[in-house]
């Protein structure tokens, strides 16, 4: 196996799918000439021609239409959001078009299309260009949502949105492009709606996804070594259609569970977390369930406020040790 | 504008075409007045929004393009689904929100569908279609198709970003679609010159480098004319092209609207109405001899007809079975 960073984990997802398929093309801002603003589809134009890798003005709305408007001719849009900030633009097509068209036509026509970009916040970009929007876009029936939090699951969670019929949301991370694992090469698909144990534990559940799973998986570090606990990371991998056998069964064994995410705490992934807990794991439950979330407030610029505004895996450990009563 | 010079070099064919248009153009007048009543009964839900006074719009752009062409419109396409083909009976059983509607009753009066026909929807957000219409051209080029796409939405959607953004788009890209402005000239209650600063929506062509024709909308020839020269542009050289067409509707915005009242006057919809595409086209037809008054009327009939038989269809159809609920949400 490879070790690959999560954007060259990317880039061969597509590449491969573009091989094995002519009807996918990338469209986006600075796909093509300039290689991807992440470098996402760097040597892509090159192979592919720009017939298939199309760069396009800063039009969020009208490029993300226009993929939906191929998907409806049986073409299978990859669309490149810049950021999903950005894509807010967008959401008109994503919602009113790409998800709803199978439904009003009664079936007549399916919308193959993926939308993909980097979600949440970097570093210090301040509050427009540092926004989740996991929950928002979970919210939409007709719409399928991943976030990949490895580059194995990015390449195996793409391949699979590529050859998926339905409007694919894949929520990537600006902080994730550079990490690198182990990643099997060629045919690799990770199949949508299906949950991920990244470290098995027996004491508590730490539900998460994305960019939280490292923060989880630092978090259950740390109490191993200081506590004693065992604590097991759950990684959703897609939100929509959420694995909840898989979020049950954890927190059956494990009696307790933190739900992290970076997204705002109102109506968040959290909360639809913490609802298939208390439907399908409420007698097994030793403690309420805790969620750790962004501060609810727009991101804050300076850096120590911005540190204090994300899900850390100190406020993890915290919530840990509240759901464990060791405080 | 352009005018109404048909190419006759088939006599024959010409005189059958015009014929036709004409028995499409009433269809839809009748289709039309039996929804309205349909409405009024309470047999149609939601917002109904009528085509009557637009006929010739829908009946000749829809004559000129090819049955491989796509058509996308917005949420006032009763009558383009009707010049394209789709059933009667399955348009207003869709209107009813029956089963055998062309959208299953899923869509109603607003998202009018039939994939086979390449009827790619009516969509119900002013002018969020319009980008579409772009994604269905880029697909045509993509394949190497020399099909066009005709995009149908209203002057009010001129003033939303998504317009702006496709034509720019369709321009840089060279995709063969027909973007087809419906000058109606109110935005629901709104008159166009309150909320435009430029009123000639064909203007906005030169900002996106784009062919464009103004053309009068109340004569179906001239439709049918434009949209043929718009069609050869998309079919040879993938260029789009803008067609402002300008039309008058006589009803109301939606059936829950007045026909007139604070926005227009009873006057302005009576002179409008004189100028009627129908009578038009019908009153030339007289004139070469084509059709007698006789013959008008056994065709008027034959329509009324089928759009009573669409009421009796619809009425007798069945709804969607209560399992219907949540299949199409994701295809497999």
């Amino acid at each position: 196996m490879a070790t690959l960073t999560y954007r060259d984990a990317l880039n061969q997802a597509l590449r491969e799918e573009m091989q094995r398929d002519p009807n996918v093309f990338l469209m986006g801002e600075e796909v093509g000439v300039y290689q991807g603003a992440y470098k996402v589809s760097r040597g892509l134009l090159e192979e592919f021609g720009p017939m298939r890798i199309v760069d396009t003005p800063i039009a969020e709305l009208g490029f993300a239409g226009i993929g939906v408007g191929a998907a409806m001719a049986g073409l299978r849009p990859v669309i490149e959001f810049m950021t999903w900030n950005f894509a807010v633009l967008a959401l008109d097509q994503i919602v009113n078009s790409a998800a709803k068209i199978l439904y009003e036509s009664g079936g007549q026509i399916p919308i193959p299309i993926v939308f993909r970009g980097p979600n949440g916040a970097a570093l210090q970009l301040a509050a427009q260009h540092s926004q989740a929007w996991d929950s928002w876009l979970s919210h939409i029936p007709g719409l399928k949502v991943v976030a990949p939090a490895t580059p194995a699951d990015a390449k195996g969670l793409l391949k699979a949105a590529i050859r998926d019929n339905n409007p694919v949301i894949v929520l990537e991370g600006e902080m994730l492009y550079n990490l690198k694992g182990a990643v099997p090469e060629g045919e690799h698909i990770v199949p949508i709606g299906r949950a991920d144990v990244k470290r098995p534990g027996r004491d508590v559940t730490f539900v998460c996804h994305s960019k939280t799973v490292a923060v989880a998986l630092k978090a259950a570090e740390q109490l191993a070594e200081h506590e004693g606990v065992s604590a097991e990371v759950l990684d959703l991998r897609s939100l929509r259609p959420l694995d909840e056998e898989a979020i049950v069964g954890s927190v059956a064994r494990t009696n307790r569970a933190v739900v992290i995410e970076e997204g705002w705490p109102h109506a968040g992934i959290g909360a639809q977390v913490v609802d298939v807990i208390q439907r399908g794991a409420f007698d097994q439950l030793d403690a309420p369930v805790l969620r750790v979330t962004q501060a609810d407030v727009p991101m804050p610029y300076n850096k120590q406020l911005e540190r204090l505004a994300k899900p850390s895996p100190d406020r993890v450990v915290a919530a840990a040790r509240r759901v464990l009563y060791l405080d | 504008m352009a005018t109404a010079t048909a190419q006759t070099t088939d006599a024959p064919a010409q005189r059958e075409l015009e014929r036709r248009m004409l028995r499409q153009m009433l269809l839809i007048r009748h289709f039309e007045e039996k929804a309205a009543e349909a409405y009024a009964l309470g047999k149609i839900g939601g917002f109904c929004h009528l085509y009557i006074g637009q006929e010739a719009v829908a009946v000749g752009a829809l004559s000129a393009l090819r049955d491989d062409d796509y058509v996308i419109s917005s949420y006032r396409e009763h009558g383009q689904a009707l010049a394209r083909g789709v059933p009667a009976n399955a348009v207003m059983a869709e209107l009813f929100g029956k089963a055998t509607g062309c959208s299953k009753g899923k869509g109603g009066s607003m998202h009018l569908f039939d994939a086979g026909r390449r009827f790619m929807g009516g969509h119900g957000i002013v002018g969020g279609h319009i980008p579409l219409a772009a994604g269905l051209g880029f697909a045509i080029r993509y394949k190497g198709g020399d099909q066009v796409c005709i995009c149908y939405f209203g002057e009010a959607a001129v003033n939303i970003g998504a317009f702006h953004e496709t034509l720019n788009m369709a321009s840089v890209y060279k995709l063969p679609v027909i973007f087809l402005c419906e000058n109606n000239r109110y935005g629901m209650g709104t008159a166009f010159e309150r909320v435009a600063a430029v009123t000639d929506v064909v203007e906005h062509a030169c900002s996106y480098d784009m062919a464009a024709e103004l053309v009068n909308g109340m004569d179906v020839l001239a439709v049918y004319e434009a949209t043929r020269r718009a069609a050869e542009r998309g079919r040879k050289g993938g260029r789009p092209t803008l067609l402002e067409v300008r039309t008058y509707r006589f009803m109301g915005h939606s059936m829950s609207d007045p026909l007139h009242g604070v926005y227009r006057t009873k006057e302005e919809v009576e002179e409008q109405r004189k100028r009627d595409p129908i009578s038009q086209l019908a009153g030339k037809l007289k004139e070469e001899g084509v059709l007698d008054q006789a013959g008008l009327d056994a065709l008027d009939a034959e329509v009324r007809a089928e759009a009573e038989e669409a009421v009796r269809f619809a009425d007798r159809s069945p709804d969607p079975d209560p399992a219907e609920l949540t299949t199409h949400v994701l295809a497999d």
